[in-house]
């Protein structure tokens, strides 16, 4: 039994009937007591017989192609079992949703860290030594390290609306600045690992990837064999952030070397290779124009930038994503460049496009509101546009102002000062505001739901949790339709053989996997309803029991045989009816170090409007995620690469630097009671990425509200300060 | 080199190579994973483990050189059926995401909290000369070598706040 | 990680003899194996041996070279009498790290400089006449003070910058059993063409202690700036020992992290000092004197004003000026 919706219309608030009580709540997270005992079993930590041990081996030329290596004097080390390169190897991970695969490309070198080969021996240290002592040879040809300055600079007319120029020109008030950004690493806890086994034709992989059904298809056209030999269990992802939302190097390596060796392989990355090897954010060159009549409403917005990737990577990070529709002014204009450069390739990073471009947008809000000597609070909210700037479909729900309004209240907004006024000794306060916004929309997704005669519940499908909670909310929501306690129902994820669903990315992994459980229960729902001969809206679940026409009958008693749901969800008409976003708003108090000029954040809070909110506890966390993110981006993230060959120079956690506990102040996190009937069925929307949107730019702003500088290049390390202090 | 181990109060005898870390001897040999391989040199906490009572990061030390020594890894703590206060607290405050890093934090926050009881001081401390009272920053200091890269700190020293406070009382 | 000998050491001599790198934390040594930035044939294992103990010594304190940088920061004496120590190990690295570095190690760590530890890029610190990489790279935490053509590396100690300002002298049994003590100011050495020799100790010495003289008198300040709150090296650090009477500087004795291919002390700074009465002058005065041959390499040139700003910050609560103000 199939339950199939296409979302072309809004869909009855069926969650807000049922009586279960458990959807929403802050539930603990089921495979918490895993976690935390270290029971629960990463790639990299599965074993099986006769296993072998791999390492990648990376280019040390930005651009050339290998002309040959020391493959026999590696093949006489110690365990050596064998070296493999060029052929089916990857360039770099697929993108996101690409659903083939990556480049391949033989003996060509694109940028400094490329995976070049993968060395195979009995064990870990031997592999090591022995891909330490591969000595690759290069025919070096001309590289383009610097995005800046590149040969090759493609442009993307974004929008031309009405004319920009004019109506800055005859603006009240304007703002015309430019921002930059560098690039960012993803950089999740799990490095990327996969361990290969075939059995005759057929693959298995135990890998940490996102999105299985798009990456079995991706490592069955990387390796030439039908999508149906391979089968990829990810039942836990230390983390992804869209560094493992395709396919990537180490799979295939170890899928190579495990089907010439007749032998399982495992090949893990260093911690080096997830800097080098895996998707990096692009760095980004900004500039935003802002045009506003006397009342401060904008007349025009422009918004452009510079990006960069690999030459052939269709991927460029989506800058000007949320600037399309979260303030209004009829004359627009956004033009995108990429520049194609030799580094690392770029890809999705948590929420591409926002993340980097709403730093930008929200700084020159601040600095109208300056001009202006408005309210940066009241400037956003005179902004809130009616209808879509451009195209004019109406917004989905859209709760900012709430989150402006309240999250200033019970931030004390109120209290802030003028630049330089509040001082405590060596430090300077101040605070600092930014709207959130993230494009919001749903993925196919499978799942399947089974009812057992003996009142337990099982969900299957493939999606993966990687943090985000989809082990507890799939939980959550069949426990809630079925009627059922939490400890009733199982989840089991993360296995390419079961549904799939639309995977961990975009965030929309919870609206769209948790629709397709929601789909699937409602079928049984339809089933139970059969059986007790009413209508579908006249039956209650609850405890376990089936209510209908006032007689209570226990599941158990009803069902002799398990009832099997299949959900299927797919994107329809709403995604294009309306605009559809999750809102927000981000407050931040920072203290700046007049002496040093170093920044810490001394508290946030941020006011989150997502529709439905599935848990209370893990959308808590998936903002406070979001936020800390923020600070890193806001004060010390950043890919630094040499001017010379483009390299990552700072490829790893010393020098890379993610933000640290001490960093982070008390967080406080408001979710605004919503329902967004466009989204999807559960009326619920994605906030892992949302909570990252903006957010840098409340502080880059609090430390101007501070000490009157304004940091226009990221991250505001204590050098930029103490040049403009 | 064949050597034996003391892991959570049990002997074990294994033949290593002397490259073999501690953490890999752990992962590798003797199937104990949950001790978190995130970065391989020190920068990320995620193998923490106690080696006579203090916390150490077992990628930076050699198995060989830890022969006699007590070591407590994250499976000596608790189970899944008995988990000790501080990984209950973790599961209770939502002090982890995806996981991974969690095993280092919880080993890392349990042998921390011996160190604050044993009066050490912190970079964060006022005053150098008396014990350290505890607090939030106490905490976020002392736990800055375990990246957590979900970011789940706030849940982690809400978890850490409440086991101390239920130990003292 | 090449593959190496194992061997164990139960006496000093042990290590001396052994014609093999010393291990003894390992937090600095296995990151660079694994990186194959260096590659011992042979390690020698000196943790079993018996110098753990800080102990009274010569109105002062000696502390053994196995003593971890938790214990030394955590010890009675060393958070009453040489506060500046206990706060510079304090800011360095994390828990986990300080319950393993020693005393011994800290000293001997090696730079963080990423060209050094990138064996795909030249540097003469590690594989000597290859150039230096870093010079047209990134040297954002690169040295101002004292660098050469050849190497533009930083020493990334705390520990060290701290005993640099505290005179400490080194305890060094040489490879025929003789013991010699060297200070601390004439341990390490500029990069000059030989960057790839840092300090004075020869093949197979060993460092049995560390020596602090007695409690200096006045106050000990130690700060650091970094990139990031805790668990980062230093962009600048400041330690100072300054002793005012009578309204003038009697004694004051300053050292920096972060700036130069050692920990740095520059008399020439001290004396500009002392004599004078603490004035924001006078400070401005002082820095002209550290920094007068500053020179950066673009990207960090802000250290040159850091390191003024930080010093100036340092002095005026080490006099007590920060109060008065």
């Amino acid at each position: 039994m199939t339950r199939h919706l296409r979302m072309d219309e809004p869909q009855a608030r069926l969650l807000d009937e049922t009586g279960q009580g458990v959807l929403s709540t802050p539930l603990p997270r089921p495979e918490g007591p895993l976690k935390v005992t270290g029971r629960a079993r990463y790639a990299a930590e599965v074993t099986m017989p006769d296993m072998a041990v791999g390492v990648l081996v990376r280019a040390t030329i930005p651009a050339g192609r290998v002309t040959g290596m020391n493959t026999s004097e590696v093949m006489a080390m110690p365990g050596v079992l064998g070296v493999w390169h060029g052929g089916k190897m990857l360039r770099n991970p697929a993108q996101g949703t690409a659903n083939a695969a990556p480049v391949q490309p033989g003996d060509k070198v694109a940028y400094y860290g490329q995976p070049i080969a993968v060395v195979v021996a009995e064990t870990f240290e031997d592999a090591r030594a022995a891909g330490q002592a591969l000595k690759i040879a290069y025919a070096p040809s001309n590289a383009e390290p610097d995005p800046d300055t590149a040969a090759t600079v493609e442009t993307a007319e974004g929008l031309d609306q009405g004319d920009l120029e004019a109506a800055m020109d005859s603006a009240a008030y304007s703002i015309d600045a430019a921002y930059t950004t560098p690039g960012h690493s993803s950089a999740p806890m799990e490095p990327h690992a996969a361990l290969a086994a075939w059995e005759g034709d057929n693959l298995v992989v135990h890998g940490s990837y996102q999105m299985l059904k798009y990456n079995v298809n991706e490592l069955a056209d990387s390796l030439g064999i039908p999508p149906e030999n391979v089968r990829i269990h990810a039942p836990y992802v230390g983390g992804g952030f869209g560094s493992k939302l395709g396919i990537a190097p180490e799979a295939v390596a170890a899928s190579i070397a495990s089907k010439e060796l007749g032998r399982p392989v495992r090949v893990a990355m260093a911690r080096q290779d997830v800097f080098e090897m895996t998707m990096r954010r692009s760095e980004t060159r900004q500039r935003v124009r802002l045009a506003a009549g006397v009342d401060g409403v904008l007349t025009g917005l422009g918004h452009e930038d510079r990006v960069s990737n690999l030459p052939g990577e269709s991927f460029a990070e989506p800058t000007v994503q949320a600037t399309h529709f979260l303030y209004g002014g009829e004359n627009r204009r956004y033009v995108q460049e990429i520049a194609r450069v030799n580094r690392t390739c770029a890809g999705s990073v948590r929420a591409p496009g926002e993340a980097v471009g709403m730093l930008a947008l929200e700084n020159a809000m601040d600095e109208l509101a300056e001009a202006m000597h408005v309210d940066p609070v009241d400037l956003r909210l005179r902004n809130i546009p009616d209808t879509h700037p451009e195209s004019g479909v109406p917004y989905s729900a859209r709760s900012l102002a709430e989150c402006l309004r309240d999250g200033a209240e019970r931030f004390g907004w109120s209290e802030r000062g003028l630049p330089g006024e509040r001082r405590e000794g060596e430090w300077l306060i101040g605070m600092g505001v930014a709207s959130a916004a993230r494009a919001n929309f749903i993925m196919e997704s499978e799942a399947r739901v089974t009812l057992n005669p003996d009142g337990t519940a099982l969900v299957e499908t493939d999606m993966t949790d990687i943090g985000t909670g989809s082990y507890a909310i799939l939980g959550q929501i069949a426990a809630e339709m079925l009627g059922l306690p939490m400890d009733k129902v199982k989840v089991d994820l993360g296995d390419s053989a079961m549904p799939p669903a639309s995977g961990s990315g975009g965030s929309f992994g919870a609206a769209s996997a948790g629709s397709s459980v929601y789909l699937a229960a409602q079928e049984i729902r339809a089933e139970i309803a059969r059986k007790l001969d009413c209508a579908d809206d006249d039956l209650t679940l609850r405890d376990g029991n089936a209510v209908a026409d006032n007689r209570k009958t226990a599941l158990t008693e009803l069902i002799d045989a398990p009832m099997v749901g299949h959900g299927h969800l797919e994107p329809g008409k709403t995604a294009e009816s309306h605009s559809q976003a999750g809102y927000g708003a981000h407050f931040s108090e920072v203290a700046v170090n007049e002496v040093t000029g170093e920044v810490r954040v001394r508290r946030m809070l941020s006011a989150f409007a997502v529709g439905r909110v599935l848990n209370q506890r893990t959308a808590t966390s998936q903002g406070h995620g979001g936020m800390i993110w923020g600070i890193g981006t806001a004060l010390t993230e950043e890919l630094q690469h040499d001017p010379r060959d483009g390299r990552i120079v700072n490829r790893d956690l010393a020098e890379y630097h993610v933000p640290v506990n001490l960093d982070v102040p008390d967080l406080d996190v408001m979710l605004i009671e919503e329902r967004d009937d466009e989204s999807s069925p559960i009326q619920a929307k994605g906030i892992g990425e949302l909570g990252l949107s903006g957010v840098g730019a409340a502080i880059t702003n609090a430390i101007y509200n501070a000490c009157g500088v304004r940091v226009r290049d990221y991250p505001a390390t204590p050098d930029k300060i103490l040049a403009a202090l | 080199m064949n050597i034996s181990l003391s892991i959570n109060g049990t002997t074990h005898d294994l033949d290593v190579d002397p490259r073999t870390t501690l953490l890999d001897a752990l992962r590798h040999h003797l199937d104990l994973t949950g001790s978190k391989k995130g970065c391989d040199h020190g920068q990320c906490g995620a193998c923490t483990v106690m080696v006579n009572g203090r916390r150490i990061n077992s990628c930076l030390a050699l198995a060989v050189m830890h022969e006699g020594d007590d070591i407590t890894t994250i499976e000596g703590l608790g189970s899944p059926e008995a988990m000790s206060p501080m990984q209950e607290a973790f599961v209770g405050h939502d002090g982890f995401q995806c996981g991974y890093c969690t095993p280092g934090q919880i080993v890392s926050a349990t042998a921390m909290l011996s160190e604050l009881k044993e009066g050490w001081p912190s970079h964060v401390s006022d005053d150098l000369v008396s014990a350290p009272k505890m607090s939030r920053d106490e905490i976020a200091e002392r736990m800055s070598g375990n990246l957590c890269r979900c970011s789940a700190y706030p849940g982690i020293v809400a978890a850490i706040q409440d086991t101390a406070d239920k130990e003292t009382t | 990680m090449k593959p190496f000998d194992y061997l164990r050491a139960s006496a000093p001599d042990d290590a001396t003899r052994a014609d093999a790198t010393i291990i003894a934390g390992g937090t600095n040594l296995l990151d660079l194996m694994k990186l194959q930035v260096m590659s011992p044939d042979r390690l020698v294992d000196i943790t079993r041996l018996d110098l753990d103990h800080i102990e009274d010594h010569e109105g002062g304190l000696r502390i053994g070279a196995l003593v971890t940088n938790s214990d030394l920061a955590a010890d009675d004496r060393i958070r009453r009498d040489y506060p500046v120590l206990s706060r510079a190990l304090l800011a360095g690295a994390s828990g986990q790290l300080r319950n393993k570095a020693t005393t011994g190690g800290n000293l001997l760590q090696r730079t963080r400089c990423p060209y050094f530890t990138d064996t795909a890029q030249p540097c003469n610190k590690r594989e000597p006449g290859s150039g230096c990489a870093a010079i047209g790279g990134q040297t954002r935490l690169h040295a101002i003070l004292g660098a050469s053509e050849h190497c533009i590396a930083t020493h990334p100690s705390d520990m060290a910058v701290a005993m640099q300002a505290l005179g400490a002298e080194i305890e060094i049994q040489e490879t025929t059993g003789a013991t010699r003590r060297v200070s601390i100011r004439e341990f390490y050495r500029l990069p000059g063409d030989t960057p790839h020799i840092e300090t004075v100790l020869a093949p197979g010495e060993l460092i049995t202690a560390v020596i602090l003289p007695a409690p200096p008198k006045g106050r000990q300040v130690y700060r650091k700036v970094r990139d990031r709150a805790s668990y980062a090296f230093a962009l600048v650090s400041v330690a100072a020992i300054v002793d005012v009477q009578d309204g003038r500087i009697a004694a004051a004795t300053l050292a920096f992290g972060g700036l130069a291919h050692k920990p740095w002390h520059d008399p020439a700074v001290d004396r500009a000092l002392e004599g004078a009465e603490p004035t924001p002058e006078l400070f401005d005065a002082a820095a002209d004197v550290l920094l007068a041959d500053a020179v950066g390499q673009g990207s960090n040139d802000f250290k040159i004003v850091l390191a003024r700003r930080t010093m100036k910050a340092v002095l005026a609560e080490a006099t007590g000026l920060k109060e008065a103000a």
